[in-house]
């Protein structure tokens, strides 16, 4: 019976045919309503141009994708979403890495430090964004005034970079702790072994963390900046649709965003589908990415 | 470590305290403005000490966002996709792990595919799908012909119209949200480190496989269920782009929808006091349910984003 051992399947299994059918049924059933048709659907209305009340639909091949090729404002919006994601990315990777490396040092609170920093993983993206927005808000905001009383002329409503620069803080702050977890992790993961010998050997505990620790999280930062790219792409949306509206003058206007007011807002079916079949493209390539990771530190066949 | 280093350590608790600060200020101060009245959240420089209106300002966001309702809402969408997501995820990971059937692999390829695309890329067309869920049903119809071969046999003119709309339902708001395999592939890969002599044993025994599933496989999963199920209830309270758009209804939004809207805009009364009352309040159950389960949340984080 256990001769050939098919991936994935346990050595001892059962071979009852009608029974895994009914298990998988809820599942495959939501996957196609939910998930198969609308994707399809995705697809399908990319090549299409249709007035707003669906009365009219033809076929218009890839005029779609080349309207929004030649669209300025969607290149400025694939900027505005690169640069977002970088910084983000960057900002939380290190913040996360020095919190990641303190709390592997420290014996005494290492508890009490990781609940209160894990804590805004438990808040919504867009109540980190309402937090932030008042902080900053020019007028009552109590950082916009220190940021006032520095001779800072602040003001996240007109000036774009400004903007940026809250919806990043917003981002950041409630993903370094995603981050960290992972890093602090892999931290203790090290072999202690490995640290002891170079202890011995006469390495500070500086010189530890780059020669040994860092080279070792190498594999984990590269999954946290394909993670961080799909939270940058995508749940920045709530954030956005909250602080900033994708304003001043487009400035925070990310791609998710652009695909709602285009799509539900504009009523531009084709190009918000178009829009949302690139940004499909990308989120597959992310996943391929991430399975390469994974496939390297997790083993299937037990 | 092997050796002591004073001013290291002192370096890193202070590091550490900087990093609790830039979690801890925020929520300090969205206290204290949550806690003042709307003359005295507008002071330039704001007070460092809260103010005495908290209760008071919680008490009209409260009706004025109508949270009763909405944390109702909130409550059953968030319980509806963890039960609902970790539910069909057992099972189908039971069904591929445990049987050799036909199409196995091509059920695993199927759901494997589904982790690829988050909901966010595809909100229209499924919008198009739950609004009216019996769409396809409908295309079968037009396809097929079936209104014109009706009237050519009867001579009756009929039009057949399928509706099955969800907006403004649970359903609704749950099922495209269930609609990912990430539970089930956590699922898979700890059915594989599971023992095989436990099959065998049950098996000699004479148990079902629904009977080795329930006395034997459930059991042991507790623990990856129980952390699953904090990052989904975590999931289902702080979704917003789906409640967003698919409910029209005011009493079937959520409440951070409900949040949104009690946002001080351009034009209206910076009531910044009520607007941050109302934050802490909506983010009380996840941090509630993240401080009480610390343990499994960490393993659940760790192990379902694999």
């Amino acid at each position: 019976m256990a001769a050939a051992i098919e991936s994935g399947l346990k050595r001892a299994h059962f071979k009852d045919v009608r029974l895994p059918v009914l298990l998988l049924l809820p599942q495959l059933a939501i996957l196609l309503f939910f998930f198969f048709i609308p994707s399809f659907r995705a697809l399908g209305q990319a090549f299409f141009l249709s007035d707003p009340f669906g009365n009219t639909v033809h076929f218009v091949g890839f005029d779609n994708f080349a309207q929004l090729l030649q669209s300025d404002t969607y290149h400025e919006s694939v900027q505005v979403t690169v640069v977002f994601t970088i910084l983000q990315n960057l900002l939380t990777i290190a913040v996360a890495l020095v919190l990641a490396f303190a709390s592997d040092r420290v014996i005494r609170g290492r508890g009490i430090y990781k609940a209160i920093i894990l804590l805004p993983y438990a808040i919504a993206p867009v109540i980190a964004g309402i937090l932030w927005a008042f902080l900053f808000n020019p007028a009552v905001g109590p950082l916009a005034q220190v940021l006032h009383a520095l001779g800072l002329a602040w003001d996240p409503n007109r000036v774009g970079s400004d903007a940026m620069i809250l919806v990043i803080l917003a981002a950041s702050w409630k993903h370094v702790c995603y981050d960290y977890i992972f890093l602090l992790a892999g931290l203790l993961a090290v072999p202690s072994s490995l640290m002891e010998a170079a202890a011995v050997d006469g390495a500070g505990p500086l010189r530890r963390f780059f020669t040994i620790g860092l080279p070792l999280l190498m594999p984990t930062m590269f999954f946290l900046a394909v993670m961080n790219f799909v939270y940058g792409f995508f749940e920045i949306f709530a954030i956005v649709d909250a602080v900033t509206q994708g304003g001043p003058a487009g400035a925070t206007n990310v791609l998710v965003f652009k695909v709602y007011v285009d799509g539900f807002i504009n009523l531009d079916l084709g190009s918000s589908a178009a829009q949302s079949v690139i940004l499909m493209i990308f989120a597959l390539l992310m996943t391929l990415l991430q399975f390469r990771y994974v496939e390297r530190r997790v083993s299937y066949d037990v | 470590m092997v050796e002591r280093a004073p001013v290291l350590d002192g370096i890193c608790h202070a590091i550490l305290l900087v990093g609790v600060a830039f979690v801890c200020v925020p929520l300090y101060l969205a206290f204290v403005a949550g806690s003042l009245t709307i003359a005295e959240v507008q002071q330039v420089p704001l007070p460092w000490l809260p103010g005495d209106q908290f209760v008071q300002n919680l008490r009209t966001a409260w009706t004025q966002a109508n949270f009763g309702r909405l944390f109702f809402n909130s409550f059953i969408v968030a319980a509806g996709i963890t039960v609902g997501k970790i539910a069909v995820s057992l099972l189908s990971a039971f069904a591929i792990t445990y049987f050799r059937f036909r199409f196995r692999m091509t059920a695993f390829w199927l759901i494997f595919v589904s982790l690829m695309l988050p909901i966010e890329v595809r909100i229209s067309p499924t919008y198009e799908s739950v609004a009216n869920a019996a769409l396809p049903l409908q295309w079968v119809v037009e396809a097929l012909h079936l209104s014109s071969a009706w009237n050519a046999i009867t001579g009756h003119t009929i039009d057949i119209q399928l509706q099955w709309n969800m907006v403004d339902t649970y359903p609704g708001l749950i099922l495209p949200l269930i609609a990912s395999a990430s539970a089930t592939f956590l699922f898979r890969q700890f059915f594989l480190t599971v023992p095989d002599e436990l099959c065998e044993a049950s098996r000699l025994d004479g148990a079902s496989p629904m009977q080795f599933f329930w006395s034997i496989l459930l059991p042991l999963s507790r623990s990856n269920i129980a952390a699953l199920a904090i990052i989904l209830f975590l999931y289902g309270w702080n979704q917003y782009l789906w409640p967003l758009l698919f409910t029209t209804d005011k009493d079937m939004a959520t409440a951070v929808i409900g949040l949104k809207h009690l946002i001080p805009r351009a034009d209206s009364q910076p009531a910044w006091n009520v607007a941050m009352s109302a934050a802490l309040l909506t983010m009380l159950p996840p941090i509630v349910v993240v401080v009480a389960l610390q343990r499994s949340f960490v393993k659940g984080l760790v192990d379902s984003s694999k």
